[in-house]
């Protein structure tokens, strides 16, 4: 699913009006989560190993089992027919998205370690992996046969995202490094720099940070990367979350932007909408919080104090619906309208 | 406790191994007395010409059992990684460390730890010495023991090396009541130490002056009033200058290209390789730490890029140890202050967990290939072999060659070498 899909709804999203509308409740802590590109569902992945579809309409919940550890990724082609997972045992799942119960179509072992992110292109014929093995891969979506290998990163590689036209992909790295590679050539097309929230802290010993999550705005203008600055203490979670807004165009930084108060904790999740504001999601010692931005502003507009840290988010077709993955197992969708009066 | 000087031995006088790791500061230590002697004498005679070593890798801030050598995959404790096979049938390791798993019969475990503490600094006190810190008494570090009882006075290296991953260490009080000759030289980040070459400003021939002089002002201060103290300034200076001829064992660049590729291309790597290099050029004992494990914050990802690094080095120790043989005569330990807890945290962590732990032994004096010890299917209690900081110190001592139950007069107190609580466990010693 194109995480920045065209508004369909007549509405338009008004973030200082969001409010819960979803609670859904798992009894594991949740990893992440996706709307359906129908906006029938919505899946969440678990620290038990499953995967978990709840149906809108009704709250039912389905269990998809199958992965052996955590799975990280989920993704889905556009036409809503199926659900690619990825995780810890850096395995590739097929799964018919919409079955009643359903198992795995197809199993590929796509990286040695694990898959942190998943992306299909617009077509729908594509899916392309990243992992802690520094690769990035292609995939055939109809019968799972590699397409290429992308090598280039030096460190894990966190998230992969299709540019709408499909000619190029991009993805990020633990050192913030960001590259778009031509998928005529399978080359690098350029590199992009979103070091600011990467840190080596040399007193722990340790590479922190890097770009957890990516969204592309939808007219093309600006590219946002997510994750923190100012780790002062990554082993002890004293960081800030923060976006890296580039100019697509120019791949120059338009903003390093941040919450106005002293919020501790990492950006999980980022998407741009379609309304020319970007919406985060951050957890970590000071909770969990829905930051919302102007592209061109360095602090929010306007956040929501969430129940409990958040892991990640998406943003429903419609573009009026945010749901956020949770340590505690909820997962919370938010409206972003005026709520129903009683 | 402080070490208190009284015997009148010279072998307390300094801390040759503070001033070797400076040698620009000279003489101004203060010199006192002080000596701890066994109160039967035959350990120390019957291990002198024994040339035991060790290496204890510490994992600093306390690396996960789960995401070493417990791990609990499938459970709700056991986090994002599978368990892999190894060496040893039957015997599972956590999949971070693939190198180390083609080693296991080199290797065994102890699974069922159980310190009850979960402060670092008592953790690494308890660690280091056997027994829990008290106010008012410190015992001395395994390092200072190993230094004193199984090093060799005519060797010119320090009995005790620790490597440490930046600059700096401790205070040189970890030899206790065995003296500062036997606290611990430290190489931080692996660099060689300070002033260990002749200045610029003096050539070979005014350096041999200068000794000369040196040499002759100290005959004839100690033709008039001999000391201890003054005999002990004369050998450090003259060990001192053997280490500067010795320099060259400190430069990890001197092994082969080959041999620094294979350890890595990162700082824990190469310090492994000069603890290869340290140990086979009599070093009694070293000690290389690897930082950081202390993740309460990311557990996984840290334990992935940290483990990564050291199943690299430690699996290429181990290898070449035994391919050297040198294993035979070295005790490798692989520990921390204590291990992580089962339950992951909202950050995706690990807290302190002194309750049902692991750490890995490996050659002299241990068998190989053995599990002792078991936790829970969670592992969030120690079900079986339970052990305790005092019963790993006895098993190294015993490893070694060194009698835990032998009593030292300190001062006229007497202190058993091991806590007497403790007691080696007899499954693991060969």
């Amino acid at each position: 699913m194109n995480p920045n899909p065209p508004a369909t709804s007549s509405r338009t999203a008004k973030p200082e009006q969001s409010h819960l509308v979803h609670d859904l409740v798992h009894e594991k802590p949740l990893i992440t989560c996706r709307f359906d590109p129908k906006g029938r569902f919505v899946f969440a992945a678990s620290e038990d190993s499953n995967i978990l579809r709840w149906d809108l309409a009704s709250k039912a919940k389905t269990v998809l089992k199958g992965h052996e550890t955590w799975p990280f990724a989920l993704e889905m082609t556009p036409d809503g027919a199926t659900l690619f997972s990825g995780g810890s045992e850096g395995t590739l799942f097929w799964w018919p998205l919409d079955a009643k119960s359903p198992t795995p179509q197809r199993r590929v072992d796509a990286h040695s370690g694990w898959i942190n992110a998943i992306a299909v292109n617009a077509a729908g014929n594509l899916v392309a992996t990243c992992g802690n093995d520094r690769s990035v891969r292609l995939w055939s979506v109809t019968d799972g046969s590699p397409v290429a290998q992308l090598p280039g990163h030096e460190k894990p590689v966190y998230r992969v995202l299709f540019e709408p036209s499909g000619r190029y992909l991009i993805s990020a790295d633990l050192q913030g490094r960001i590259i778009q590679w031509d998928l005529a050539t399978y080359k690098e097309a350029r590199r992009l720099d979103a070091s600011k929230l990467a840190i080596y802290f040399a007193s722990q010993g340790v590479d922190y940070g890097g770009v957890r999550d990516l969204s592309l705005s939808a007219d093309g203008a600006y590219l946002v990367g997510c994750g923190l600055i100012e780790a002062s203490n990554p082993l002890g979670a004293v960081s800030n979350p923060a976006n890296v807004v580039l100019d697509w165009k120019e791949g120059k930084l338009l903003q390093l932007q941040r919450p106005k108060e002293d919020i501790k904790g990492v950006a999980w999740g980022v998407r741009c909408h379609a309304s020319d504001f970007i919406v985060m999601v951050s957890g970590g010692t000071s909770g969990g919080f829905l930051w919302f931005f102007k592209p061109n502003q360095t602090n929010e507009f306007f956040k929501v104090t969430l129940g409990n840290t958040g892991r990640a988010l998406d943003l429903s077709p419609d573009q009026l619906h945010v749901a956020t993955a949770h340590h505690d197992g909820h997962l919370r969708v938010y409206g972003m309208y005026e709520k129903a009066k009683a | 406790m402080k070490c208190s000087y009284a015997c009148g031995s010279d072998d307390h006088l300094l801390s040759r191994r503070r001033f070797l790791g400076g040698l620009a500061a000279g003489v101004g230590v203060a010199s006192q007395f002080g000596f701890s002697k066994f109160v039967q004498p035959s350990i120390a005679t019957e291990l002198q010409n024994q040339a035991k070593q060790i290496l204890v890798i510490w994992l600093a801030g306390g690396a996960s059992q789960l995401e070493t050598w417990d791990p609990k995959p499938g459970t709700e404790t056991g986090g994002p990684f599978r368990s892999i096979d190894t060496s040893v049938p039957g015997t599972r390791i956590s999949e971070l460390l693939p190198k180390t798993a083609r080693l296991m019969h080199h290797i065994s475990l102890v699974r069922g730890i159980n310190t009850k503490e979960n402060d670092h600094a008592k953790g690494q006190y308890m660690m280091h010495t056997g027994r829990p810190e008290m106010p008012g008494v410190a015992h001395p570090h395994f390092g200072s023991m190993a230094a004193k009882y199984l090093g060799s006075e005519a060797n010119p290296l320090p009995g005790y090396i620790h490597i440490t991953p930046g600059g700096g260490g401790r205070t040189g009080t970890e030899s206790a009541y065995l003296g500062p000759k036997y606290a611990a030289l430290y190489l931080g980040n692996g660099q060689p130490p300070s002033h260990t070459t002749r200045p610029g400003l003096v050539d070979e021939k005014g350096e041999t002056l200068r000794h000369d002089l040196r040499r002759r002002m100290n005959d004839r201060f100690a033709s008039r009033r001999r000391t201890a103290e003054t005999e002990a300034y004369t050998t450090t200076y003259e060990q001192a200058l053997q280490l500067m001829t010795r320099r060259e064992v400190f430069d990890v660049t001197k092994e082969s290209v080959q041999d620094q590729e294979r350890y890595g291309n990162h700082d824990f790597g190469r310090h492994c390789l000069l603890a290869r290099r340290l140990l086979e050029s009599g070093v009694t004992y070293v000690q290389v730490s690897h930082s950081n494990y202390d993740t309460h914050n990311e557990n996984f990802t840290f334990h992935l890029e940290q483990v990564g690094e050291f199943d690299q080095g430690y699996s290429n120790l181990i290898d070449d140890l035994a391919a050297r043989g040198l294993l035979k005569h070295t005790l490798v330990v692989v520990m921390s202050e204590f291990g992580r807890t089962p339950q992951i945290n909202y950050l995706y962590g690990r807290d302190h967990w002194g309750t049902a732990w692991s750490i890995a032994l490996a050659g002299c004096g241990i068998k190989s290939g053995i599990v002792h010890g078991r936790t829970n299917a969670k592992g969030t209690e120690v079900t079986d072999g339970e052990v305790n900081a005092g019963h790993l110190y006895h098993t190294y001592l015993r490893a070694v060659g060194l009698n835990p139950t032998e009593d030292l007069d300190v001062d006229g107190r007497i202190i058993q070498l091991g806590d007497p609580a403790g007691a080696a466990i007899k499954e693991l010693l060969a």
